[in-house]
């Protein structure tokens, strides 16, 4: 018996020991992210691992798990110990902050909003354009049918409702009316609205719904690059909306597994050099001047107004139009 | 009560099974039960009362208990039918379509729905026939029933098959050496017996299709007001976040499910009471 118990302490003992030793040479984060990322991630962790292990001789393991930004932010506020965020709008990273995860003051902690990359809101259109569709005021036009997931259920959709909005507003005699307006209209010619950009792309692209899908700009390069320019083609309008999806430190997750440094440095490898020019390459608009120079495809000149400067932040955004009797529900009474 | 009495019980082991039972259904059924009543309870009843009779929300719960009993009846017809053929006759392939009723049981609900959508897409095979007669089918609430009756389809199979078995054709030669014609000893000796079973699988299926999500999101075409059902609106109150709406919701759903599922094993325990009197 005493024999025995000696066998299991010394197993303890080694396993403790074993796992110790682990601890301290490897680290494994965990990055939540929202959908369309996931390829970008994958370069970006392998990019990363390999300068942490050359700067600092340990290994770090990185997973990355993807969803619905708004679900994603949700199942870290339900425990999942993500060590970082990378979501599709800072009003998801905001509700991480509201349950206590991440310390308030998160968006100035990084430079650039806590946007190491950034994206805007453009056409999709069938090959030949033929409905000739060049600006937002041409979405309205009766018979054009526009595709679009739902402002409720998907982050992507709410910058393609507010890019609609702001460029109502910003026409000769706008107003909250006429945007509302405009946008009223919009939707009118809306025959479906999936709950995630995915799925929108899918109706447009497999079942050849509707004459234009509102995309990301660098899910648009991707539709385009992977269906060929013989099947669609990308419409830049006039003016859009700058779409930033911002990145986090979850401040209780990284504490708890003391994993801040490591998961301080994947985030600041997202403005580095290499990080930048692996956003391009996956069709993010870099921040650098040097990374959009050396981008393998060329992101158009368009005038962008910012989530801060046309709607007051997410915050106020969310709460005049996606909230429950917000402007989108008026849409629908 | 005697039979409760351990002495007098032939099986061993009641008081075992019986404490597994409860604690099983305790942790499965009833604690997450209770967690979400709990959860409304503390939101105060003036809010969930709004979110529970705001205009989408009544749109939703329209569609849901509609498409839902559709989608019920559809499959109380034709399962009957498919059981009764697979049951009674004995035919080459009558295995493989026995073993394709159990599809949509084992079909993640999302391929179901994509592959739903893409046949009765107007661009789809089924779809675009049916457009040219004038019926939209995919984003519209026949779309809805559509993918609800798929899900539904193995319970009132499944049920009946078992109890079809154990009907002896013995008793329909009977009642027809007694003078009864077909349809007769159909009506007044098959069905009265089948009836119970006939009752439990639609109710299974009309619950089944009432929570679901992932196959329907994809058809209905999610437009508020017209093919939005309410899960997908608890999921969008989720999005913004809304807990109290989102379980205001899915408590509605709850109780009326459970007061139709209460209404139906009455009408059950009525009709096999008949039954047995006959």
């Amino acid at each position: 018996m005493r024999a025995r118990t000696l066998v299991l302490l010394v197993g303890v003992a080694l396993a403790l020991g074993g796992t110790s030793r682990l601890a301290a040479q490897d680290a494994t984060l965990l990055n939540v992210s929202y959908d369309p990322t996931r390829e970008l991630y994958q370069e970006v962790n392998a990019a990363f691992a390999e300068q942490w292990r050359a700067k600092t001789g340990k290994a770090v393991t990185i997973q990355q798990s993807h969803g619905g930004s708004g679900k994603q932010a949700r199942a870290v506020l339900d425990g999942l110990e993500a060590d970082v965020v990378t979501l599709a709008l800072a009003y998801d990273v905001d509700a991480i902050a509201q349950g206590g995860l991440v310390a308030p003051g998160w968006q100035e902690k990084l430079p650039q909003n806590s946007c190491p990359y950034t994206s805007t809101i453009v056409f999709l259109v069938r090959h030949g354009n033929p409905k000739g569709l060049k600006d937002w005021g041409d979405l309205v036009k009766p018979g054009v049918s526009v595709i679009t997931p739902n402002p409720k259920t998907s982050g992507g959709a709410r910058w393609n409702y507010l890019a609609a909005w702001a460029w109502a507003l910003r026409q000769p005699g706008g107003s909250d009316a006429t945007a509302k307006a405009f946008v009223t209209q919009l939707f009118k010619n809306v025959p479906v609205l999936d709950t995630g950009a995915r799925g929108s792309t899918n109706t447009f692209v497999q079942r050849g719904i509707g004459d234009v899908l509102l995309a990301w700009e660098n899910e648009a390069f991707l539709a385009v690059k992977e269906l060929g320019p013989e099947k669609v083609e990308i419409v830049v309008p006039s003016f859009s909306i700058l779409a930033e999806p911002p990145v986090a430190v979850v401040d209780k997750v990284v504490d708890k597994k003391r994993t801040r440094a490591v998961a301080q440095a994947y985030l600041e490898f997202l403005y580095s050099a290499e990080g930048q020019a692996i956003a391009a390459k996956h069709y993010y608009r870099p921040r650098d001047k040097a990374a959009l120079a050396k981008a393998p495809v060329r992101f158009p000149d368009l005038r962008l107004v910012t989530i801060d400067d046309t709607f007051g932040g997410w915050a106020n955004a969310q709460k005049t139009h996606f909230a429950d009797g917000g402007t989108f529900d008026q849409i629908y009474r | 009560m005697i039979r409760f009495q351990k002495r007098h019980s032939v099986l061993p082991g009641f008081g075992l099974t019986l404490g597994f039972s409860l604690f099983y259904l305790c942790l499965v059924v009833l604690i997450p039960l209770a967690a979400l009543a709990l959860k409304a309870a503390s939101f105060g009843w003036e809010a969930i009362w709004h979110a529970t009779t705001a205009p989408r929300a009544l749109a939703s719960y329209r569609l849901t208990f509609g498409a839902s009993l559709a989608a019920a009846l559809v499959n109380a017809a034709f399962g009957l039918v498919v059981a009764w053929v697979l049951v009674r006759y004995r035919f080459p392939g009558r295995r493989v379509i026995d073993a394709l009723v159990d599809l949509p049981f084992a079909l993640p609900t999302a391929v179901a729905g994509i592959a739903l959508t893409s046949l009765y897409a107007e661009t789809g095979w089924l779809g675009r026939p049916l457009a040219s007669l004038g019926l939209k089918v995919a984003f519209t609430p026949i779309g809805v029933g559509v993918a609800l009756t798929f899900i539904g389809l193995p319970f009132v199979v499944r049920t009946l098959q078992p109890v079809l078995e154990a009907l002896d054709p013995e008793v329909e030669e009977a009642a027809a050496s007694l003078g009864a014609n077909r349809l007769d000893a159909v009506l007044r000796v098959v069905l009265p017996a089948i009836a119970p079973a006939w009752l439990t699988g639609t109710a299974l299926a009309f619950a089944r299709a009432l929570g679901e999500y992932g196959s329907v999101v994809f058809i209905s075409g999610n437009m508020p007001m017209k093919t939005e059902i309410a899960p997908l609106v608890i999921m969008t109150k989720l999005e913004q976040y809304d807990y109290a709406g989102a379980t205001a919701i899915a408590v509605t759903l709850l109780v009326v499910s459970f007061l139709l599922l209460g209404a139906i094993n009455l009408l059950q325990a009525w009709s096999a009471r008949r039954g047995a009197l006959e």
